[in-house]
């Protein structure tokens, strides 16, 4: 199984990755390939020239930067999985990279990769997505930030423009009173493999009842939704058990949910409440 | 594009097309044809190697990514005639019927065993989830990977439990 030819640039710095895809419109950036390689391998994409990010240097760390964590373009989702700063400041995205895929999938893949290729049922765009985490965009001409909510365009596309890499995502960090988590259905049962349907849930706490909530649903849709329904029935509560029960019974509330080779609309809708459910517990319980 | 890599501890090269899987380069330019082909669409895991000490899937990259890279394939796990602790363990503990999958599950299980010594059985099953075994269950997979374990620590493997005991196995 071979791709069709393409030509292959091993970019040594970003600007010339950047020079590379503005002087090629159909050009694809690759870093860890994890989704690139097998879509080229079905001839589902066949770019005539792949500019591998992969070498470029300064671009494998997660920067603790005050109040948000930068993660860069190449730390790869075995990194994000094991950082104790991503554990602690944003647990559900540390979580979401822990369940990607298996082992060696995640010793390539990357965090950044992972959220530009937007699946519809992958796990960190919806950590991204309720962290409330910023997309730094870079092109030849510039660079931009784009927030989550606005990243996610439909199935398997961003905000990004062709001659853009993304070469960073800031993740605010969850503060005092507050934390977060993640979970899901896999595909092959248990937590493994792509997401059936999956939530991931940032609670903050004060003096006994929810203050803020943020909730969104991943494998449901063509895009990582929020889920605003439950996130405005649980403020304002105290977080009960029948509060969430409450609240979670709205995730897809103004979701479009499909059907897909892994569910119906009835079952993923029901997984979401059930997911969104768990993610808001356990995100109330990393908060206190 | 020419590309240089050292594999199993030898320096080799040779001509590639940008799209030349790595595993096709391994297997068919170096003939090295230990590390199997099984779904080509990155599930199986049969093609598991390690490239810089990571376990990865080498029908998922490019013979061109690995350009420099040290790679280790099944050939370099035993020191001439002296097996390593997980194909003993395969061997001791029946870890394979038709062998297809074994190179992968080999790579893999050494790849868990360098970065954690004494792993629990639940620890070993998610440590093999990208390699899919369609004949043995899994089952004495898992016990072979807990004797080479054993082994590496200096420890003697505890005597064979061919029992099913699946309590507690999430
Ligand atoms: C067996 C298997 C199981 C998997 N299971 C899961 C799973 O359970 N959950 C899950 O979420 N994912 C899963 N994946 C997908 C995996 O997470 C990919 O690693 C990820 O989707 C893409 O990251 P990458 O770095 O490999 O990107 P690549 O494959 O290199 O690129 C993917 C796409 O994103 C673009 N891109 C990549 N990086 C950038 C960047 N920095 N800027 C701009 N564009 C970029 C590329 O041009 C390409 O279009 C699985 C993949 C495999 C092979
Ligand atoms: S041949 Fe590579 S994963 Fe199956
Ligand atoms: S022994 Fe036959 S596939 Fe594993």
């Amino acid at each position: 199984m071979y791709p069709r030819s393409f030509e292959y640039l091993a970019a040594t710095s970003l600007d010339e990755a950047l020079a590379a895809l503005a002087d090629n419109p159909d050009a694809k950036v690759m870093t860890g390939g994890m989704s690139l390689i097998p879509l080229m391998k079905l001839r589902l994409f066949s770019p005539s020239l792949v500019v591998d990010i992969g070498r470029v240097p300064g671009l494998d760390a997660i920067d603790d930067a005050g109040d948000h964590l930068a993660i860069g373009a190449l730390v790869r989702h075995a990194t994000t999985a094991s950082s104790e700063a991503v554990q602690s400041g944003a647990a559900a995205l540390a979580q979401a990279a822990a369940l990607t895929g298996d082992v060696q999938v995640r010793n390539r893949g990357t965090t950044c990769g992972a959220l530009a290729h937007a699946d519809i049922a992958a796990d960190q765009t919806a950590a991204a997505l309720a962290l409330g985490a910023t997309m730094v965009a870079r092109s030849s001409s510039g660079e931009r930030t784009i927030a989550a909510d606005d990243f996610f365009v439909d199935t398997l596309t961003s905000a990004l423009q062709p001659d853009e890499i993304l070469v960073e995502v800031r993740v605010p960090k969850t503060g005092a009173g507050s934390g977060s988590a993640y979970g899901k259905l896999g595909r092959r049962g248990g937590q493994s493999d792509y997401a059936v349907a999956g939530a991931a849930a940032v609670v903050t706490m004060d003096g006994g009842s929810v203050a803020a909530a943020r909730v969104a649903l991943t494998g449901v849709g063509t895009k990582p939704s929020l889920a605003a329904g439950v996130a405005e029935a649980l403020v304002g509560t105290d977080g009960s058990e029948a509060a969430v029960a409450a609240a979670a019974a709205r995730a897809t509330e103004g979701v479009t949910v499909l059907e897909d080779l892994y569910g119906s609309e009835e079952y993923k809708a029901h997984l979401a409440q059930v997911y969104a459910g768990r993610a808001v517990t356990a995100a109330m319980a990393a908060a206190s | 594009m020419h590309v240089a890599m050292t594999v199993n501890g030898r320096e080799v090269s040779g001509d590639v097309e940008p799209r030349t899987l790595l595993v096709h380069f391994i297997r068919e330019n170096l003939r090295l044809t230990g590390t199997h082909v099984g779904c080509e669409t990155s599930y199986c895991g049969a093609c598991t190697i390690q490239v810089d000490g990571a376990a990865v899937k080498s029908c998922t990259m490019l013979a061109v990514q690995a350009d420099g890279a040290t790679i280790r394939t099944v050939e370099g796990l035993a020191d001439g005639d002296q097996l390593h602790a997980v194909q003993e363990g395969f061997w001791e503990r029946h870890g394979l019927q038709c062998g297809f999958c074994t190179p992968g599950m080999l790579m893999s299980a050494a790849s868990l065993l360098e970065q954690n010594a004494s792993p629990s059985e639940d620890e070993i099953r998610h440590a093999i989830e990208g390699n899919l075994c369609r004949c043995t269950g899994y089952h004495n997979i898992v016990r072979s990977i807990e004797y080479a374990a054993s082994k590496l620590r200096g420890e003697e493997p505890a005597p064979p439990d061919w029992t099913m005991d699946f309590e507690g196995v999430s």
